[in-house]
């Protein structure tokens, strides 16, 4: 095994010395990568002091960044033969290195390396040139360029941000780096992607569509997987979406509000559209309302929508044209946790008294706080108020009750002052 | 010097008490008001970003190959790594609850944020008193003394009167009485315990299973009747099997519809904050009056023979003293070095 070692660092050497600037494929087996760690050190360690002799260039420091996550021995690499595919390196000066970049990253962690990765221009017959305890002169300590030394593995992305320039734009657009980084797998994603060719194409895609400046941040500290989704399909989407005749400005509000929208196939959203008309009964523009205003009923799992419709028919029942009102009105009622909205339901129902003609009149009741509607129920039933029919005189309308705020409740249905509301609230 | 952040924090040191509403878990309830002081900490405007200073070489068209002057500029950087977008200032406070509630109570609940917890178990070590309304219902039983639970028996109460329901509470107050005396462990041939016993200081010593040192009859319309009680190391489970006693020894049955706390120690309804009021703001001033309380409470104990000024002012103290008998322990606690300064 060490034979082929040396076999291919002689190879790599022959290269090096042609001062070969250009692309260079250089196929490697991979039984490289069960070599131990130990004997990558051992090569790698006199090879430094003869390649530290360099003019440092800072857009060089820039695109060896685009490393991402490395081992530390790849630290070293930085100063090694490149591979580049396709990077530009005609900025170098005719120096015997050019910078390493591999657009292939690998998250390696315990020193176990690639050899495609592992090109180390030196021949074990050669004498090292330059030996670490040299003196050199002062401008020439000035002009090496010591590579930042960033841990080779971290929990966290503080660590890369000042070098990265993903990074800096994504937290100057507003991206919660530190909810991301808690997320398996996406912060390394991140430090992969190269802010030209991936994130900006992506960014200006959706402000195409429409998508505000301030709701970038948000989408992709929700979605940060819509940076590595294709952008032929992020179109498909989009023009599927269109042609079903939903408005440029109502595709843009509905991306900026379910951030995974655009991650779906037009299979799966054509599915969904197809349910709600089919289940619903409603017509094309009351479903492309419904689905306008939430748009994250195209994202979820369609079971439970099917389980919420079963309890309305079901457990309340509510009849077909009844419960097509109280969706287009709140669509909510959908995706709403079914133990709250039974709960709900049976206090107005049962211990209010309420007939369901009335609640499909205001469906609002049904989105509303458990709490907040038995409080003032009860107030109003302490003060002898609580009168729900339209019929009688007194009559106190269910939206009232329930969308008002806490003061303009007190004095205009049940004309108390706010203190009594509270000293009502701590006796319940 | 410090942060804005820093400066609420530093408000938000002391104990607060709320109003739990019933059919809520305690943990939801302390998870919310954490979530809201966290909001309000983080609402205070971040610091500018700390600034790190970076050296680039000068361009390489400056430099000459024979030149042997480098110099390097220092130019000033923001750190990105701190800055207020990409982080979360503070993800964690710690908010201590005191004596809990189950899901079914409603009433006073002490909360303590920061150093104030460890005043919150010295407080609870003290044996302070709690106070309850118990609200029962005659006529039925159910398996977990509740009104919630399922239905096990029903029985007539016409029998019942309000004098035969006040015999029986004074009896179970008696049995209350002696079991303090004998967990409290003092002497009773002393002149001493004598003193206690008369003011109403007596106090079990260590652990002791739940003791009611007052109990009385509130209101009383069959089937409804109200009792407050005044109780120590108890569970609100243990307050609704006392009303299912109660229902026995009547020779009928009772459920417990509804327990709320009205004291917990020092902290009474009056000041405890209702749930539109768990915001940031209002708990800061919360715990600003419970402070000022504080501080005053130690002034008048600690100045006795100043404060016997006016008639009135004594009456109250002694008012006070006689409701929750707890005037001495409060005292020793609140005077602690626990509390801070």
């Amino acid at each position: 095994m060490a034979l082929t070692c040396i076999q291919h660092c002689q190879r790599c050497t022959s290269l090096l010395r042609s001062r070969s600037v250009g692309i260079t494929t250089l196929q490697y087996s991979t039984d490289a990568q069960h070599w131990p760690a130990a004997l990558w050190n051992s090569f790698i360690v006199p090879v430094l002091p003869s390649l530290l002799q360099r003019s440092p260039n800072p857009s060089q420091t820039r695109q060896r960044w685009n490393l991402g996550v490395r081992s530390y021995c790849e630290s070293h690499a930085k100063v090694q033969p490149s591979q580049t595919k396709h990077r530009n390196t005609d900025e170098l000066p005719g120096t015997d290195m050019v910078s390493y970049q591999n657009p292939v990253s690998h998250q390696l962690i315990d020193g176990g390396m690639l050899l495609k990765e592992w090109q180390t221009a030196f021949d074990l017959d050669d004498a090292p040139g330059h030996s670490a305890l040299e003196e050199i002169s002062h401008e020439e300590a000035v002009r090496m360029d010591i590579p930042a030394a960033l841990p080779p593995v971290s929990i966290s992305l503080k660590d890369y941000v000042n070098e990265s320039e993903t990074l800096g734009k994504l937290v100057q657009l507003g991206v919660q780096l530190w909810k991301l980084e808690q997320r398996p797998n996406v912060g390394s994603m991140l430090l992969r992607l190269d802010f030209q060719t991936d994130v900006t194409p992506r960014l200006v895609f959706l402000k195409q569509l429409g998508v505000e400046d301030s709701r970038l941040g948000y989408l992709i500290s929700h979605n940060p997987f819509i940076l590595t989704e294709s952008l032929e399909n992020l179109q498909a989407r989009v023009a599927y979406l269109r042609s079903k005749k939903f408005s440029a400005e109502s595709v843009a509000s509905m991306v900026s509000r379910a951030p995974y929208l655009l991650n779906f196939s037009v299979k799966r959203m054509d599915n969904r559209l197809g349910f709600y008309q089919q289940q619903l009964g409603l017509s094309a523009q009351k479903t492309r309302d419904v689905v306008a205003r939430l748009p994250r009923l195209l994202c979820g799992s369609l079971e439970t929508v099917k389980e919420n419709l079963k309890i309305c028919k079901l457990e309340m029942g509510f009849r077909e044209n009844e419960l097509q009102h109280i969706v287009t009105v709140i669509p909510k009622v959908l995706t709403a946790n079914k133990r709250k909205l039974t709960q709900i339901f049976d206090y107005i129902h049962n211990t209010m008294n309420i007939p369901h003609d009335l609640i499909v009149k205001f469906p609002q009741v049904l989105n509303a706080k458990y709490l907040r509607i038995k409080e003032r129920h009860l107030f109003l039933q302490y003060l002898d108020k609580a009168q729900y029919d339209p019929a009688k005189p007194n009559y106190i309308c269910l939206d009232k009750l329930v969308s008002l705020p806490d003061e303009a409740f007190c004095t205009e249905v049940a004309s108390a002052t706010l203190k009594d509301f509270e000293l009502f609230q701590k006796t319940m | 010097m410090a942060r804005p952040s820093v400066r609420v924090f530093h408000k938000l040191e002391g104990l607060f008490s709320i109003y739990k509403p019933p059919g809520v878990h305690w943990k939801l309830v302390r998870d919310t008001i954490e979530t809201n002081l966290l909001k309000g900490i983080n609402a205070a405007p971040p610091p500018a970003p700390r600034q790190r200073v970076q050296f680039l070489a000068e361009s390489t068209s400056v430099v000459a190959e024979g030149s042997n002057e480098l110099t390097l500029s220092a130019a000033s950087v923001p750190a990105l790594a701190h800055h207020p977008l990409g982080e979360a200032l503070h993800i964690h406070i710690g908010v201590g609850v005191g004596h809990r509630l189950d899901v079914f109570s409603s009433g006073v609940l002490v909360l303590g944020v920061g150093q104030s917890n460890k005043a919150l178990t010295d407080l609870y070590r003290s044996h302070v008193t709690r106070d309850y309304t118990l609200e029962g219902e005659l006529g039925m039983a159910t398996d977990n003394f509740s009104h919630t639970g399922r239905l096990i028996e029903r029985t007539t109460y016409d029998h019942i009167t309000r004098d035969k329901l006040e015999r029986v509470l004074a009896m179970m107050q008696g049995s209350n009485q002696k079991a303090l005396l004998t967990y409290s462990k003092v002497d009773m041939s002393t002149q001493g315990a004598y003193e206690l016993a008369v003011k109403g200081e007596l106090r079990p010593d260590g652990k002791s299973p739940p003791i009611m040192t007052g109990l009385r009859l509130l209101h009383f319309q069959p089937p409804h009747f109200t009792l407050e009680v005044q109780c120590l190391n108890e569970t609100q489970r243990y307050l609704c099997r006392i009303l299912h006693e109660v229902g026995l020894e009547l020779r009928s049955t009772a459920v417990c519809k509804g327990v709320r706390r009205t004291r917990d120690g020092p902290f009474t309804i009056q000041h405890a904050l209702t749930h539109q009021h768990w915001t940031s703001p209002d708990v800061i001033q919360a715990i600003r009056q419970y402070r000022s309380s504080r501080k005053a409470s130690k002034a008048k104990h600690t100045q006795p023979g100043k404060d016997t000024g006016t008639a009135s002012q004594r009456q109250e103290m002694a008012e006070e003293a006689a409701v929750t008998g707890d005037s001495h322990r409060l005292h020793s606690v609140l005077t602690s070095k626990a509390f801070g300064s």
